[in-house]
């Protein structure tokens, strides 16, 4: 059967997901680089409006930390 | 022997001194908690001027100026209490208002001197209320929201949901919301049936339509630390789409000859309004991955794949580089790329058939690549901004924006945090 390559995507992701989860094991003293502002694990709050914009301006969305709802975007 | 005497002297009054400075505090029990009152935590204000340019307004069925600029502004105050039982609410307000002009707008009705929708403010407040526990880390909210522009409506409404593993090294997040949107269908001047108003409420009193749009979505983010450099998350966000998702002020020409049955006395040939399916199905996929390189560089790193049932597909790559000039200062060099597979719908002006059920000439909806550039930086002294000790960050960031299709754009956002 020939797999899609979304499919095959959805896959990895999910391997990943629980692949990772076997991870070693990291201490909270030793996550002082993890806690850089600059590592945050999402967009950052000065993203929000260029997010808006991409919205509009390209089909694709959501998964960012933009808005996937809500106001027209019609402009 | 005076000068032994001395000695312990000196050294009694001296140990005897040193206890005066640091009176014994009473040893607090630490397995009751204590109530804290309602605090503000955070202040953040995020400000951005956008402009765009183009000549593929979908207003003018394809063609035309895409001119339009933005001012958006968004306030946000977090504040928390602690209730007896040791959780945390954090209750989080925003109110955002943005003021845009739009040149293809104003082509609805060309003949007036500034029609409906050419200039508007959004206004969109939210709330958020969330409960978590500083101990495990888990955490659950809701959330309400509201937006209002001159031509639509939204009502939102959400939850979200935390769930730390033990070593706090695996998070797991869940965001539902439910949009329920109300839009005044507005239509080209030419193709309003007559007795249909114009959607300028002072100025028009004829009825136009209100019709639903409505939206939920899901999000389900997993987030694992790798090593103490490396963390990753992976989001899939899925979500469902049902209403007018066509913007019915939005012309399509066709590539032949035909009497639409519309106008002021059925002249208008060749040309009807946006119609698209009532519903639509997506699904992003993403990976966010941040590695800390060493004490002056940090990779973030973005990818998203996603695909919906109206034939569009998309990857989208994003890396950002944050070079730490000092310990509170950054300057982080941004790239995005966008490849989109466009939509099944589109078809550029006057090429569209008569015969087809939905038809659009809104090239955001076409296929095309995308490149935007820019810089963040990040400024966070420990003694505050300009000094001030409240002023926690200020962030400026910028970007260029290019499209196949030939639109530009261009942004600036300044973000303010005070603490």
């Amino acid at each position: 059967m020939k797999k899609s390559p979304s499919m095959l995507l959805l896959l990895f992701s999910l391997y990943m997901a629980f692949g990772l989860t076997s991870c070693m094991s990291v201490k909270a003293y030793q996550k002082n680089r993890l806690n850089d502002s600059e590592m945050e694990l999402a967009a950052r709050k000065s993203q929000k409006f260029e997010q808006s914009f991409q919205l509009y301006r390209e089909a694709s969305s959501g998964a960012n930390g933009g808005k996937s709802g809500g106001g027209c975007g019609c402009n | 022997m005076r000068k032994i005497y001395l000695c312990v002297a000196a050294l009694y009054l001296g140990i005897a001194a040193s206890h005066a400075q640091t009176r014994p505090q009473p040893v607090k029990d630490t397995s009751n908690y204590e109530a804290r009152k309602l605090r503000l935590d955070e202040i953040n204000i995020i400000s951005a001027y956008y402009h765009q340019d183009g000549n593929n307004s979908a207003v003018t069925g394809g063609i035309g100026s895409e001119k339009l600029t933005d001012f958006a502004n968004t306030f946000d105050l977090q504040l928390s209490k602690y209730s007896l039982r040791g959780k945390k609410h954090t209750f989080s307000f925003e109110l955002g208002i943005d003021h845009y002009t739009s040149a293809s707008s104003d082509k609805i009705d060309p003949n007036t001197v500034s029609s409906a929708s050419m200039r508007d403010t959004r206004v969109y407040p939210s709330l958020n209320w969330t409960a978590s526990n500083d101990k495990t880390g888990n955490a659950f909210g809701l959330t309400a929201s509201y937006s209002h522009e001159f031509d639509y409506q939204s009502f939102g409404g959400g939850l979200n949901l935390t769930r730390l593993s033990r070593d706090k090294n695996t998070q797991f997040d869940l965001k539902a919301q439910v949009f329920m949107d109300t839009w005044k269908v507005i239509l080209p001047v030419e193709l309003r049936p007559p007795g249909y108003g114009s959607g300028a409420e002072h100025e028009d009193r004829r009825p136009v339509d209100n019709r639903p749009r409505n939206s939920f979505s899901t999000s389900f983010s997993l987030s694992q630390v790798i090593s103490q450099r490396l963390q990753v998350a992976l989001i899939v966000e899925p979500s469902y789409q049902k209403g007018l998702l066509a913007t019915e002020y939005q012309r399509v020409y066709f590539n032949s000859n035909f009497a639409t049955g519309v106008g002021p006395t059925n002249n208008i040939f060749n040309e009807r309004v946006e119609s698209l399916p009532g519903s639509r199905y997506k699904l992003p996929i993403a990976v966010r991955l941040n590695y800390f390189l060493d004490d002056h560089f940090i990779v973030r790193a973005f990818y998203r794949y996603y695909t919906d049932n109206w034939g569009i597909r998309a990857h989208t790559a994003e890396l950002e580089i944050p070079v730490k000039l000092t310990s509170f200062v950054s300057v982080s060099p941004y790239y995005r790329y966008n490849n989109q597979q466009g939509s099944r719908y589109f078809a550029p002006y006057g090429q569209h058939s008569p015969t087809e059920t939905y038809y659009t000439s809104d090239y955001d909806l076409s296929t095309l690549t995308s490149n935007f550039v820019g810089a963040n930086i990040r400024l966070a002294p420990p003694n505050g901004v300009f000094g001030w000790q409240r002023f926690n960050s200020l962030e400026i960031r910028a970007g260029h924006y290019t499209r196949s299709t030939g639109l530009n754009s261009n942004i600036v956002t300044l973000a303010m945090k005070f603490k």
